[in-house]
């Protein structure tokens, strides 16, 4: 009988299944072991207390980020809790011989910034992190998601995960992106549609013209928010942008050996005749530049709709929410003021999201009541953006430009929103306090976040007034 | 790990959806090498205000005396989602959780609860409404959650099965880990990664 037609995902899992244990989950081969600072230290303490050592230090790499200061490598870290983290994990690599990108070696960056940098992210490959945001290796047509510090532990011990199949979801996304739209402006529509738990047990796979017209970076953006639908993983099937992205990167194959690589991974794609357990299909004319309103990613709106009212009476988590972000059922979105803008975090702080914010801050300036921070995802995209004078716009503009790291994110390393204030984000989750406690964050594509910092308020970046006489327009 | 066999409990209503791990414990409290000491600081912006002080127990339910104690927590649709830190069940362990009775969970958090014998049950919308309601009611009803059967006894005596994967049960049950488990397999892992073209 012939192998029936599969899934993307199905092929990837398929590939890796060592074992199925009866009854239980399969015992799943792990290709790339992605560690940082934070979820790693008390799975290197299991090992110690197992007297077990990293199995395959050859598959591990590890880089500091989450509790890393943003401020100039040379200031010693103030924080003495962040510094004994990110000892530890010098510690931890050095002892068990895993390669470690480290501050200053011109390779440290957020950890979903520099896999796909340094060619470690490759099509077909099983990917983990204990980070959730692991999703965003999908855009290669990696099988990526987030594990906890146990599973951690058990993937230094073995290489291995025991892991249950999960279900499979298309979202395909036909036509045009109207101009000024964006990957991130996709991925809030995706969730906003399907909700924050929408994609609770599932991969998804996104399809669509609108998909295969991202760059790598934009799908990275897409395939990364994942997590917010609540899905285990993104996936976008390999095709010539993702095999020129990784040509010539550090880790890939090299030479014949490359193209022959690239053969394999140019067949890696969902049988025709495949059979998704869901599928949802959307316009892609139907996006405009949007943002959130809420506590939660699944809260947003177009930047020219109304704050909705509750669905239905006595709903108090919506009524809450509205009350934290000090909204009102029914006001505009555009015009509510911010106090910070931040540009960075793993889902928008590549090469091509700095192009995007530099291109509308140029000639600009920043809010006299805003503070703008731009974080660049890693140190490669730092010396990029500065060898293109990204930096000088930016600082120009009246942005901080500082060190790379998660950042403003998740607010674990000083860059912090104060009690109150409100942010315009690039980054990921919008939940109460995550930005800080008391932290009022409003999630958006690069460009809107610019436009929010020039003006002091939320905004739709395509009505911006030109930028002054000196400005040589936008890219 | 800590075998998870049957527990007898009063519970804590928490009836919101969409509970992240933000909330459950904030990333500012992430900067300990240990998998100790969380509990101090589960749901700590739930729990104290602006100058770090307690809040009421009408601001609450956290500080309500009527459910200090409690070992299970009672919330609503998808349950710890969000970041997947494992400080998330490491904070409700510490605090003294042992069970979190939700509508749905959130995949990750799901799976990191399980290897911390922290048992999350899955039970229909109605069903959790209905424990809400009587435990707001009466705070010292108690609940029984029994593993092996696989049942929940509410208060007033109802029984309601709950779901988890065999494998799952069997490691609660004896207080197994996965680690054990894989690395019995190791020979199978090495054969398999010489054969892999």
């Amino acid at each position: 009988m012939p192998d029936r037609s599969k899934t993307l995902y199905e092929k990837i899992w398929d590939a890796h299944v060592i074992e199925q244990v009866t009854d239980g989950p399969s015992v799943l081969y792990i290709d790339r072991h992605l560690i940082h600072e934070v979820t790693s230290p008390q799975a290197f303490a299991g090992l110690a207390q197992r007297g077990v050592g990293v199995r395959r230090p050859d598959k591990t790499s590890a880089t500091v980020d989450h509790s890393l200061p943003t401020t100039p490598r040379n200031e010693p870290i103030a924080d003495a809790q962040a510094k004994n983290q990110i000892e530890t994990l010098r510690q931890n690599c050095a002892a068990h011989r895993v390669t470690l990108y480290d501050v200053e070696s011109g390779q440290q960056g957020i950890v979903h910034v520099i896999g796909p940098e340094l060619g470690l992210t490759q099509p077909g490959q099983t990917i983990v992190c204990g980070d959730s945001h692991t999703s965003t290796h999908g855009a290669f047509g990696a099988l990526a998601f987030g594990i906890g510090t146990s599973e951690v532990e058990l993937v230094l011990a073995t290489q291995c995960l025991l892991q249950a199949p999960s279900k499979t979801m298309e979202i395909r996304v036909e036509g045009c992106l109207k101009p000024g739209v964006t990957a991130k402006d996709i991925i809030l529509f995706i969730i906003s549609r399907i909700g924050v738990g929408g994609g609770t047990g599932h991969v998804i796979e996104y399809t669509g013209s609108a998909i295969t017209g991202l760059s790598m970076e934009g799908r990275m953006t897409v395939c990364n928010m994942s997590i917010e639908a609540g899905a285990r993983a993104g996936l976008i099937a390999p095709d010539h942008t993702t095999v020129e992205y990784l040509r010539g990167r550090p880790c890939v194959p090299q030479g014949e050996a490359f193209d022959e690589a690239a053969q394999a991974w140019l067949a890696l794609k969902t049988d025709d005749g495949a059979v998704y357990d869901r599928q949802i299909l959307l316009k892609a004319e139907d996006i405009e530049p949007m943002v959130t309103y809420g506590t939660n990613p699944g809260m947003a709106l177009g930047i020219s709709q109304t704050v909705p009212a509750a669905m239905s009476d006595g709903d108090e988590d919506y009524v809450a929410a509205l009350a934290y972000m000090q909204l009102e059922a029914g006001q505009p979105i555009a015009g509510t003021a911010i106090d910070v803008a931040f540009i960075g975090s793993c889902t928008n702080s590549r090469i091509e999201d700095l192009r995007a914010a530099a291109a509308i801050a140029k000639g600009r300036k920043v809010h006299h009541r805003v503070r703008g921070l731009v974080v660049p995802g890693s140190e490669a995209i730092k010396q990029q953006a500065e060898s293109e004078d990204l930096h000088r716009i930016f600082m120009a503009a009246g942005f901080e430009w500082r060190e790379p790291g998660c950042s403003m994110c998740i607010a674990m390393n000083g860059d912090m929103v104060a009690p109150g204030q409100a942010c315009a984000s690039t980054s990921n989750r919008n939940f109460k306090g995550r930005q800080g406690k008391g932290s009022r964050t409003f999630l958006m594509s690069p460009a809107m976040a610019v436009a929010a910092a020039i003006e002091g308020a939320l905004v739709d970046v395509r009505t911006l007034a030109p930028a002054g006489l000196d400005a040589e327009g936008v890219c | 790990m800590e075998a998870f066999v049957q527990l007898e409990s009063t519970c804590m209503p928490f009836w919101r959806d969409d509970i992240d791990t933000d909330q459950i414990i904030p990333a500012r409290f992430l900067k300990g090498t240990t998998r100790t000491g969380y509990g101090q600081n589960l749901f700590y912006d739930w729990r104290y205000d602006e100058q770090g002080q307690l809040k009421p127990a009408s601001a609450s339910v956290f500080n309500d005396p009527r459910y200090a104690g409690a070992q299970i927590l009672v919330s609503g649709h998808n349950f710890g989602c969000g970041s997947s830190r494992e400080h998330a069940p490491w904070a409700l362990k510490d605090f003294g959780f042992c069970v979190v009775i939700a509508v749905s969970f959130a995949d990750i958090f799901y799976n990191n609860a399980l290897k911390n014998s922290l048992l999350p049950v899955a039970l229909p919308k109605q069903v959790v409404t209905g424990l809400i309601e009587a435990v707001q009611a009466d705070a010292s009803c108690q609940v029984v959650v029994d593993l092996a059967t696989q049942q929940v006894q509410l208060p007033g005596g109802a029984q309601h099965a709950f779901d988890i994967n065999p494998f799952r049960k069997q490691c609660l049950l004896e207080g197994v880990d996965d680690v054990g488990f894989v690395l019995a397999r190791l020979a199978q892992i090495e054969a398999w990664e010489a054969a892999r073209p």
